[in-house]
This record gives structure tokens, sequence and C-alpha cells, in this order.
């Protein structure tokens, strides 16, 4: 279970003012539970799965996970006991292979035909891949691609994925809807998703709107998707009427 | 005699386990420590200056040779020539390699000049790997000069690695292509402590056709230095790709001076040079598996130099 108490991220902003990313947040999520957090951009989504990852440090508040004060654990502790986390816009790196890479998330060599089957969860033809390095030769959609791939293969007990689908093409999109589905009918992994897709949200247990820091809205996919889409019907009419 | 010291500096410089198969020279503390020709490759020492001459039959094919350098001894100073002669045709694999280990207070150099004359459609893979240890004050030196002579359509592809232990490398590399001839180097370097390693690199790209394709990739920690100075000329419609890649750590230093030139105009020549600290995000990404810090790091090192 992960919960978040009271949580902020402040900012010194310009001349000496203070911006409050993540504002006073609480949240808690139980095992097995599968939230997609979404909301507007620059609402501190991003922010508040780096805050759980670990990779900045709140100015207030407390996380735990399976009842253990993580708040001030460094990003290596927080893995070591569980929590994974795939990158919105993952690095890359010259010279070490998508075999090296699975290998190193899952925390031992994994054999090829494994390293197969993670690739073609995502939709990548895996003896194209294997031993492709992680440099600039891949496109953005593979890189995010194997990024997926690389936290199913550590499959943390919280898995926090940010904008999973940003950069994939609609085909790969669809596979990897399928991917998190039978992701969550496994059920043994709590998932934070940060996403913006309706197909992703209609596989939540729990839909949670993060905007200006906080929560507005927090409640079951039943609860919050019809309003969710209703919301943006009206704000985003390309047509031209401004309702 | 080769003992156990001797097969450590064999194993990192020649990748050895054993006295190998096929041809060989080995040299230790400025003298021969065992040689073997074969029906196809014979090598034989110089009479007028200190090193070997290797002759490579034309039309040989899937042969090595191995010509490892070892230095045991300290206060040992030498300067090394040796020429290689490839015949038309040929396709061999050739390991030279220096390992020095010094344990006392003098300097040990090894400096060597490597000629090749690659004749018309022969293949050349050449592997050399410097490796210097050994907890003494004296310093490790190795200064190699190698100079490749590329005939028509021939091909020459060259791995240089110096990952650890030398403590002074000036790396003087030049190439002449002709027609259709193509040149293929990788070098990878690591300095650590207060090394200092520079690497001049000269490619004429002479013949119509002729290509190369330069990719260097380093690391320098601690307080070392790296110069880097690589230059491609184009003189006839040709192309030619550099690429130097470096990570910078700690308090080492790294200067990048490329020079590309083209002296005709179908003449394609490339460029890029990057220096760069190991980026925060690739560190995270890496810790986000459990790893600590410093565990990442090696990772990213490795995968880099690899």
């Amino acid at each position: 279970m992960l919960e978040i108490k009271n949580l902020s991220f402040r900012v010194e902003g310009e001349a000496g003012s203070e911006l409050g990313i993540i504002d006073n947040v609480s949240l808690t999520i139980p095992d097995n539970q599968f939230v997609v957090v979404t909301g507007p951009n620059g609402g501190g989504k991003s922010t508040l799965a780096r805050l759980v990852m670990g990779i900045e440090q709140p100015t207030e508040g407390q996380i735990l996970y399976n009842g253990q004060d993580i708040t001030h654990m460094s990003v290596t502790e927080r893995a070591r006991i569980g929590v994974g986390y795939a990158f919105q816009q993952p690095p890359r790196f010259k010279g070490l292979t998508v075999r090296k890479m699975l290998s190193l998330a899952y925390g031992s060599t994994l054999p090829e035909d494994v390293c197969c089957n993670y690739l073609t969860e995502v939709g990548l033809c895996s003896k194209d891949y294997l031993n492709r390095e992680i440099d600039m030769s891949l496109s953005g959609g593979e890189v995010k691609r194997i990024e997926i791939a690389t936290l199913m293969a550590r499959n943390p007990g919280l898995a926090i994925f940010d904008e999973p689908e940003a950069g994939i093409d609609l085909w790969s999109f669809a596979m990897l809807v399928d991917t998190f589905k039978k992701m969550h009918e496994k059920a043994k992994n709590t998932v934070m998703i940060i996403s913006h897709q309706e197909r992703i949200m209609m596989l939540a247990d729990r839909i949670v709107i993060i905007d200006r820091g906080r929560i507005r809205t927090d409640g079951t996919k039943e609860e919050v998707l019809p309003s969710l889409l209703g919301e943006f019907a009206c704000e985003c009419d390309f047509r031209g009427a401004v309702k | 005699m080769i003992g156990k010291l001797d097969m450590e500096l064999l194993e990192q410089v020649a990748d050895l386990h054993e006295i190998p198969a096929g041809a060989y020279n080995i040299r230790k503390n400025s003298e021969a420590a065992g040689r073997a020709s074969t029906e196809h490759i014979t090598i034989s020492s110089k009479e007028d200056k200190p090193g070997i001459d290797i002759f490579i039959k034309p039309g040989t094919k899937n042969e090595s040779v191995h010509l490892p350098v070892i230095i045991t001894e300290a206060g040992i100073t030498e300067t090394v020539y040796n020429d290689f002669y490839i015949g038309e045709d040929a396709d061999v694999l050739i390991v030279a390699g220096c390992g020095i280990h010094n344990g006392g207070d003098e300097k040990s150099e090894h400096d060597g000049i490597h000629r090749f004359f690659v004749g018309k459609n022969a293949r050349v893979k050449y592997v050399e790997k410097h490796y210097g240890s050994g907890d003494g004050n004296g310093q490790r030196v190795m200064n190699p000069t190698t100079i490749l002579n590329l005939e028509e359509n021939s091909v020459c592809e060259l791995e240089m690695v110096q990952i650890k232990g030398v403590d002074s490398t000036i790396r003087d590399s030049r190439a002449t292509l002709a027609k259709g001839a193509k040149i293929i180097v990788t070098e990878r370097l690591m300095t650590h402590g207060h090394q200092m390693a520079r690497s001049d690199m000269e490619i004429q790209l002479d013949g119509e056709g002729s290509s190369a394709q330069i990719v260097s990739r380093s690391v320098a920690r601690d307080d070392s230095e790296q110069v880097f100075n690589p230059r491609a000329v184009g003189n006839a419609a040709c192309a030619a790709h550099i690429q130097c890649d470096s990570i910078i750590m700690d308090t080492a230093r790294i200067r990048s001076i490329p020079e590309i030139a083209a002296n005709h105009a179908e003449a394609q020549i490339i460029h890029e040079a990057a220096i760069g600290r190991i980026n925060n995000d690739q560190l995270v990404k890496l810790m986000s598996f459990g790893m600590d810090e410093t565990e990442a790091e090696e990772v990213i090192i490795q995968g880099f130099l690899r």
C-alpha cells in the first residue's frame, strides 16, 4: 500500500516568490489497485510520480510504502523495496544493448526468449532489437517502448508509468493497452499510470485528477470518466464554438 | 620463461590464455620470449634495429598473428619497429598489445612503431590493447605509432583499447587510402589518476571511393587529461566520418581538436564531437533498478567503452 500524506513540493519562483508544484496532496493506494492519474499539463502529475520514486524530495509531508516511511529514502533504497518507475522521456545509453538493459532491470542475466517476450509485449520485434544499443539510432517511440519493457522485467510491487503513451504510434498503442490490461488482470502489482488516454483510463480501478498541484477529483472510473470526457468536449471544441 | 604475472599481462593485452596457435612473437623485457612462423606467415627479426618484419603471403585466409609485448622490469625504455607486409587478397587477424607491470620506482616505456602495407583487396583486423599494472612509483609509458598504407580495395579494421594503468601515452596514427580502400577505427580509452593521453590521427583519403569511419570513445576520471586531434583529409570523391565521444568526471580535462579538410568537390567528410558528464537521468534510471550511484556509473562507463 502506498500512502501519501500532506505532501508538498515547493520551489522558488521569480523574485523570491514560492511556487507550489504539489500542494498538500494526500492519497492512499491499496495493494493491487490500478490507478490512473490525469489532469492538465503542468498540473503536477509527473512531479508527484517523481516524489514517490525519490527523484525529487518533498518540502513537506510524508510517503509510506507498505507501512514504511520512505520519505527520505534514496531512489536506490526505494527500488530495493519494490518501487519502480518508467520515465516519460527515458534517457539513452551509448553502448548498452536492449538485452543488457532488460537484464539489469530484472536483476540478473535474462535468457533470450524471456527478453523477447517482454519486447513482444510492447510491440517490438524482438530479434531486431535485442542487440541494439539504446542510443540515438532508436526513435523516441522505440526508446519509450523499451522503457516500458524494462519496468515489466523489473516487475516491482509498485509500478509507476509516466505517460507511457507519449510518442507511441496508434498501432503500438493498441498493443500497449492490451499489455496494461493483462498486467492488471494478473493483479500482482499496484500500478500508477500518468496518462491522458481514455483507453488507459478505461482500464483503471480509480482515476485521480491533479490540477494546480492539488487533487481535484478522486473516484472510480465510473464516477470520474463521464464528467472528464464531458469536460474535454467543452474545453477542446476544435470547431471553434466556445461554450 | 613465461610465468604467472606474464600470463596475466598476456591475457589483458592479447586475450591469450596459453601460447597461441598460428604465428606469434612474444617480446618480454626487450628480449624474444617465443616465436613461431607458419606456412603462410613469416616473422623475422630486423637486422638494423629492434623489431620484426611480418610477411603474410597473398591469399592467406583466416589466419592470425599474435604479437604481445610484456614488460615486468622497471627501468626499461625501448623503441621497437614492426613492419607488416600483407599480401593481396589476404584476410587476417593481427593481435598486438603491450602490458607493463611496474613494481619499481623507475619508468618503463615501450614505443611501438608499426607500419602496415596492406595489399590490394586484402582485409586486416588489427587489435591493439594497452594495459598497465603494478604499484611502484615508476611510470608506465606507451607511445604507439601506427602507419597504414592501404592499397586498392583493401579493408583495415583497427581496434585500439587502453582501459587501465597506462600513465602516459601519445598515440600517433596515420593512414593513406588508395582507390576503394576502407578503414574503420574504433578507439576506446580510459584514463584515471594523473594519467595523460594524447591521440593524433590523420587519414588521407587519396583514392576515389575510399572511406573512413573513426569512432573514439573515452572516459577521463580523477585528475587525468586527454587530448584528441583527429584529422581527415579528402583528396578524391570519398567519404569519412569521425565521431568522438567523451565522458568527463571528477577534475579531469579533455580537449578535442578535430580537423576535416576537403581538396575535392565530391569529398564528404563529417565530424561529430561531444564531451559531457554522465547524465543524471541515466544514473537515476539505473538506480531505479536498485543500483547505488557508483554501481550505476560503472555500468554506464562499461557500456560506453564496450
